[in-house]
């Protein structure tokens, strides 16, 4: 059954029947394989919740997370391929629905893509559900020759009997394979035997990314569709007041003006474009509530205060640090800080929904399918077995897409339309005003050090914003938000504070602005790496210690990230002098799991152009599943990085933020972009992320180079406030 | 209704006079290939070929686009993804997410056209489409293995179902 029929089938099924899809969406097909709207028989034998052989052993395996770049659905593939032994060159992939899954009593178990987890959590369910699709497999050709199992072996989706010298394919036993039991005792390949995981495999999903024909959200179409463009309160917090519709209900294409909840106005019309230029033309009267005069100057001195306020919650302790301050000989202090920061995905937010009085569709570029499903039922007043999303591409996340806050809207104004299906799409400038953005944090550095210039204590007092109190406050116990402390941790498998220090505190007060935070790629890990290591730099400084050296002792007999820090010392030629007017600068962290180190080459002209020559980025996450796409996230994390450390501020100004579009919030293009050369130097034993760590270090690490170049020590992000000039 | 050439094909729209090529190709004929990510040609996502020449279409508005114009967009670069610059975006795994790489292979086909040898300060400053995901290093790595012929020359060492490896 292709593609285009399945689509069909499902499209004609949510409407009742008589409507064709207008173009190709692998995705709807993908959600239409696993429907119960789809007759047995025409569906191609399932083997398992993972695995799906078609007759001519074709394959196709089911991903739960989102991809949106970060190459998770190759990496997925490549696990649930290498237990299930069956031919890559015929390996397609699909995305199972949130509904189906909660059906199937979550058969295939988180959607949720973020924290750099996609692999890490899920890697060892995929695999055995590969291994125990191989199993099924097995044991039907078994059965249909009449021979024990242990006589039969697999490869490349041909099954042997040796004995007999019979052979099958996976294809000719598939359906009878879907009807045994799922064996659960399941002995899982060593890395070490690995053959298509830890390979530099090709991703699968590219060549439709060369040609146009890869199906964003944004580019859906469904039959009959309309859309719309929204236009939230700016001032967070604030309300619709009225708004007057006579003035753009005659403009062509206009179909209807709607409130949009308490806050928000859409204008929908046959096309986006009459959409929105009705909605420019609207007259809106806004109640901007209570933070209509907010500003970033006004909180930055909320936060300063924070810095030296009595009660903070306590992250990590060792020893006594306040004792060991206050009587210390030497005391080193400093104090930075870190802006609002836009995710600013390329493709904006955008969901399309058909609703009706008895079901509710969402076609959404989520992270969080099952998180999207939950928006959709509550918005749509519908229970959940009337409610469905099919995921669709996204044109990046970076985590603004784990947030539902633009699904909730487009049910919203579906629900005036009922039986049509609309796509709510957001300009740019929506997106700049309504993000989920990276919280601002202010933060207190105060060491002592003794007469061998060793750090004796070490306080990191963070002042600034919990991103739990806006995204799950439920999650905050005891007034401690629990990544608040991402990079700062005790020693443990995620996010540490490697150095070793006799005495050390690092406590929080927190300080929420009214403007909304959320998870932006790196999340607290970018600017609490950011304070340690440019602190760290100044310490070395300060005592008169080489930067790495200093960084040697603290992590002594701290294995791994002493060897990608070494690693990338090594291969900048650390020990050598850089090129001339090239001066060089150090960071390391570990996050998601992950070890990793960047050393950066730079060079700051007497007119204070900076320029960022080459990187050096070493990455231990534990388990490579494709190095080559580890090397394109660790490459994506610098420009993602250097955008924020370069350029990426948001600000407020009369409680709304002001930046709008790319003109004032400037992000990383080609010729700012460095050269990156990448370690990826798996260890083993342990599974990190890779989509996010090296984030944290790109900023440190050219900050800690600047000061090399010019003895400034910059301290206020992002740079392009800041003056280089030579003094 | 006003004509409009595209992909070597007329069409007739019904759209209002100011209202961007961007939106018209997208909506009125339904090729998707070619991106909205900002409407101020900040971005690039939306950039196609008008006769010839790399154009970013959002702020292009339908009347400044005369029926004698050719209009190419990433489905028109080639039947199956063919051209040159596409094969080299495919073997080096240029996309992460891809949104933007439509609009930065129409813009890299027009470099090479304009300047088939161009150097990296070439590349910066006709490359400056915006990639979030940071595909930069990658797209550079594309074009000179466009120019070279050398896919392998990027070092990648990517292995393809084919059994090849660039």
């Amino acid at each position: 059954m292709n593609a285009s029929r399945r689509s069909f089938l499902k499209v004609s099924a949510a409407l009742g029947g008589g409507l064709v899809l207008a173009v190709h969406i692998p995705q709807l097909a993908h959600s239409a394989e696993v429907s119960e709207n789809i007759p047995a028989s025409a569906r191609p034998p399932e083997v398992n919740a993972w695995v799906v052989v078609r007759p001519d052993d074709s394959v196709i395996i089911r991903i739960a997370r989102s991809e949106m770049g970060q190459g998770t659905l190759t990496g997925l593939a490549q696990l649930v391929a290498e237990e299930l032994d069956c031919d890559w060159a015929r390996v397609s992939t699909e995305y199972p629905t949130p509904g189906q899954s909660l059906k199937r009593n979550r058969a295939w178990g988180n959607f949720s893509t973020g924290g750099s987890q996609g692999i890490r959590q899920s890697n060892e369910y995929v695999r055995k559900g590969g291994a125990a699709a191989r199993l099924m497999l097995l044991q039907a050709a078994a059965n249909s020759w009449s021979v024990p199992v242990s006589e039969c072996s697999t490869r490349q989706s041909v099954i042997t009997h040796a004995p007999s010298g019979r052979r099958t394919t996976y294809g000719a036993v598939a359906e009878a394979a879907g009807k045994l039991p799922v064996p659960t005792d399941i002995t899982l390949k060593a890395p070490s035997e690995w053959t298509l995981a830890g390979k530099r495999l090709a991703r699968l999903d590219t060549v439709d990314k060369t040609t146009g024909k890869q199906i964003y959200g944004m580019d859906l179409v469904l039959p009959g569709m309309l859309n719309a463009a929204i236009r939230d309160c700016p001032v967070f917090g604030g309300r619709l007041n009225s708004f007057d519709d006579k003035a753009v209900l005659a403009m062509p294409g206009v179909k209807k003006v709607v409130r949009v909840g308490s806050s928000a106005v859409a204008v929908i019309a046959d096309t986006w474009w009459r959409a929105k230029s009705a909605l420019d033309a609207l007259p809106v009267q806004w109640d901007e509530g209570p933070h209509a005069k907010a500003s970033s100057t006004e909180f930055a001195g909320v936060l300063r205060a924070g810095l030296t306020q009595e009660n903070a919650v306590v992250g990590n302790s060792v020893g006594n640090a306040k004792d060991t301050l206050a009587n210390a000989l030497r005391t080193i202090e400093a104090v930075y800080s870190y802006p609002h920061q836009n995710h600013a995905t390329m493709e904006t937010m955008n969901a399309t929904v058909l609703w009706t009085p008895a079901r509710c569709e969402a076609w959404v570029p989520t992270q969080n399918g099952e998180a999207a499903l939950t928006a959709v039922i509550d918005a749509s007043g519908l229970s959940a077995d009337q409610c469905e999303v099919y995921k669709l591409h996204l044109g990046g996340g970076f985590g603004r897409r784990g947030s539902t806050d633009y699904v909730t809207q487009a049910v919203l104004v579906a629900k005036a339309m009922p039986g049509t299906p609309v796509k709510l799409i957001w300009s740019r400038e929506e997106d700049m005003a309504h993000g989920r953005y990276h919280p601002v944090t202010q933060c207190k550095l105060k060491a002592a050090v003794d007469e061998k210039g060793d750090i004796q204590a070490l306080h990191i007092r963070l002042s600034g914003q919990s991103i739990m109190a806006t995204v799950a406050p439920q999650n905050i116990k005891n007034g401690k938000d629990p990544v608040a402390f991402q990079g700062l941790n005790p020693p443990g498998p995620e996010a540490s504070l490697c150095y070793a220090i006799p005495h050390l505190l690092v406590d929080h007060a927190v300080h929420n602005p009214h403007v909304p935070a959320g998870f932006w790629r790196g999340v607290n890990l970018n600017q609490n790496t950011l304070y340690v290591e440019c602190f760290i730099d100044e310490l070395a400084h300060a005592t008169r210690q080489d930067p790495l050296a200093l960084r040697r002792k603290l992590l002594a007999g701290n294995t791994k990230p002493l060897a990608v820090l070494n690693a990338v010392a090594q291969r900048a030629g650390w020990d050598k002098p850089a090129p001339e007017g090239v001066f060089r600068g150090l960071a390391q962290t570990m996050g998601y799991g992950s070890y990793v180190a960047a050393c950066a080459e730079v060079s700051v002209s007497a007119a204070g152009q900076l320029r960022v020559h080459r990187i050096v980025a070493a990455t231990d996450p534990g388990h490579a599943v494709n190095p080559q796409q580890i090397e394109a996230q660790i490459e994506g994390s610098f420009a993602y990085g250097l955008s924020a450390a370069l350029y990426g501020a948001c600000t407020v100004k009369d409680g709304r933020i002001e930046q709008t579009n790319f003109h004032d919030y400037p992000v990383v293009r080609m010729a700012d972009m460095p050269r990156v050369e990448c370690i990826v130097m798996p260890s083993g034993g342990f599974w990190g992320g890779v989509g996010e760590p090296t984030i944290a270090v790109a900023a440190p690490a050219v900050l800690n180079a600047i000061f090399a170049a010019t003895g400034k020590r910059i301290r206020e992000m992002p740079l392009k406030n800041q003056s280089l000039r030579a003094a | 209704m006003m004509q409009l050439n595209v992909n070597n094909a007329v069409r007739a729209v019904d759209a209002e006079a100011d209202t961007p090529l961007l939106w018209v190709i997208r909506e009125q004929l339904g090729l998707t290939g070619t991106k909205y990510g900002c409407g101020m040609a900040l971005c690039g996502a939306c950039t196609v070929h008008i006769d010839g020449v790399a154009a970013r279409s959002c702020v292009r508005p339908l009347s400044s686009v005369p029926a004698t114009a050719k209009v190419v967009t990433i489905e028109g670069l080639s039947a199956d993804g063919s051209h040159p610059v596409q094969i080299a975006w495919a073997a080096l795994d240029v996309p992460q997410c891809g949104f933007c790489q439509s609009g930065m292979i129409m813009a890299a086909t027009a470099l090479l056209r304009e300047k088939p040898h161009p150097t990296d300060a070439d590349i910066d400053a006709v490359m400056t489409n915006i990639c979030r995901c940071g595909s930069y290093n990658r797209v550079r790595a594309a074009i000179h293995a466009v120019v070279s012929g050398k896919l392998s020359d990027a070092g990648l060492s990517i292995q393809h179902i084919d059994g090849s490896t660039t």
